[in-house]
């Protein structure tokens, strides 16, 4: 299939601060992009990059071809990395958000929202107000607002950071046969090495500001396994620690690696 | 009986306050310790229970002016809300227009009400004009201000991610900002009705025929003290009376928090 977003040269300042600095990256549909890289290395910047909610000083994003900041805004649904739900609605018209924005009425976003309930666990909770969810089901009411957006590419900045470890596997876990059954071009943010590796087809290492492409890695093939196998599969477990340590060369220290 | 039982712990403590200082307010004045200590003649200095049957006495006279002074109050209010939402939303809007006219928003705040009101009835005579004219300058700051700074407030990342989900600019404005700015709006609303109230009187103070505010100016010429001091807490009891509506209203739009 055709490539569906590439970066070339894509460089960016705030000011005199350079935070992304020549880089190269491409995804084709149903590919899951991941980019991992220390704190501050300008992963969430590139996002917004390609989104299309801001321009990138220098280089060019396209997505199927078009460069224009309307055009990728346009193709692009980003989830954010804290969940943004809005508390003055509930999770059904959280979800639902993409469409009435579209124009459709209340009662057809409702309906088209709420048939993703059930398969992501959610079903019963159509009418809560999302502080009355758990963080695991924030995220999945987050992401399935993405969803039902219909784009064709997907920017996930950190979804599962603000959960507990176990919260975050199980997610992982969920999300994996979801992002594989569909033809989206998913970019995946993540300071997790294994996230990336466990759901991305591609992993691509950002150095520490200004970020650079430290490295760029094949994933190994995860679809189908218990997550527990996979993660803890010697093939899997080798690139881990290979793109961890590249990850430790390019910070300077642990001390002046904070942002 | 739960309810009753939070109900009571809710208004209890402040009723209590009220009924003890009223009731050294009397024990006071009855004794002629008040009066004594102000070297005055007793019916300069009444009683709440003076009050009290002051109020009696006059009600329908009191309830009169007592309607006048509330529509007033009502209409004002009512004026600042539309023109102090309209204008933080145009403000809000416009990143010019809120550069150029913000301090001019300000200083519609430092005007001296007093001094002006009295030019505002010279301009527009003994009516309700003025009145409205000075509640209206009163209410509109705390109005305007707490609804600007309420829609400003809104998540940057929430509006991004809208902007990825289809929404435009009057979207954004629907679906995050206005939910976003009203328990700002509510907040504003509830300092001007209470200052709605002293504007009020300002503005009949400073001409008129009607209302609480003249009433208390011819008691207070005519030393009618007991019923200067029943129109005031008629006044209070308005201001308290639209704060709590406020309240509730708040509290059954903004069920989400």
């Amino acid at each position: 299939m055709t490539v569906s977003l590439s970066g070339r040269g894509v460089g960016h300042s705030f000011g005199d601060l350079t935070v992304l600095d020549g880089l190269d990256f491409e995804a084709r549909p149903g590919e899951v992009l991941g980019l991992v890289g220390p704190s501050g290395c300008g992963k969430s910047t590139l996002l917004e990059l390609i989104g299309g909610l801001r321009q990138p000083d220098r280089g060019r994003i396209e997505i199927d071809g078009k460069e224009g900041e309307d055009a990728r805004l346009e193709r692009c649904a980003w989830m954010p990395q804290k969940d943004c739900l809005l508390p003055w609605y509930t999770a059904l018209d959280n979800a639902g958000l993409a469409l009435r924005n579209l124009g459709r009425s209340k009662g057809e976003a409702r309906a088209e929202a709420g048939l993703l309930f059930d398969r992501f666990g959610l079903a019963g909770f159509e009418q809560s107000r999302p502080d009355q969810l758990s963080g695991g089901m924030r995220q999945r009411v987050a992401f399935l607002r993405t969803l039902v957006s219909r784009k064709d590419v997907l920017l996930l900045d950190e979804p599962f950071a603000s959960l507990d470890a176990i919260t975050r596997a199980e997610l992982q876990e969920w999300l994996l046969p979801v992002l594989d059954e569909k033809d989206h071009t998913v970019v995946l943010v993540t300071h997790d090495v294994e996230e990336a590796l466990y759901l991305s087809d591609a992993v691509l290492a950002l150095t520490s500001r200004p970020g650079r492409v430290a490295a760029s890695m094949k994933a190994p093939s995860t679809t189908g396994f218990p997550r527990e196998q996979v993660v803890t599969d010697p093939g899997f477990t080798e690139r881990r620690e290979e793109l961890l340590a590249l990850l430790r060369q390019s910070s300077p220290s642990i001390a002046g690696g904070a942002r | 009986m739960k309810a009753v039982g939070n109900t009571a712990r809710l208004w209890l403590p402040p009723l209590l306050l009220i009924i003890l200082l009223l009731g050294l307010w009397q024990l006071a004045a009855d004794t002629g310790f008040l009066a004594g200590a102000l070297g005055l003649e007793d019916f300069l200095v009444p009683s709440p229970g003076q009050i009290g049957e002051v109020l009696w006495q006059d009600r329908s006279l009191i309830a009169e002016n007592a309607e006048v002074t509330l529509v007033e109050i009502l209409a004002g209010f009512g004026i600042a809300l539309v023109v102090g939402v309209g204008v933080a939303t145009a403000l809000h809007f416009s990143e010019l227009l809120r550069r150029a006219s913000y301090p001019v928003v300000v200083a519609s705040q430092t005007i001296p009400i007093i001094v002006i009101a009295p030019i505002l009835v010279v301009w527009f005579g003994y009516g309700i004009g003025p009145k409205l004219a000075v509640i209206a300058l009163i209410c509109f700051f705390p109005i305007t201000v707490n609804t600007l700074d309420g829609l400003r407030s809104v998540d940057p990342d929430s509006v991004k991610m809208l902007r990825t989900l289809y929404a435009g600019k009057s979207q954004i404005f629907r679906r995050v900002e206005a939910p976003a700015a009203l328990p700002y709006l509510f907040s504003g609303a509830k300092i001007a009705v209470a200052v709605a109230v002293i504007g009020a009187v300002f503005g009949e103070w400073a001409g008129s025929e009607r209302g609480l505010g003249h009433l208390m100016l011819q008691d207070n010429a005519q030393l009618m003290t007991a019923r200067l001091f029943a129109s005031v807490a008629v006044l209070s009891l308005i201001a308290i009376l639209l704060f709590t509506l406020i309240g509730l209203a708040e509290r059954a739009l903004l069920r989400w928090r």
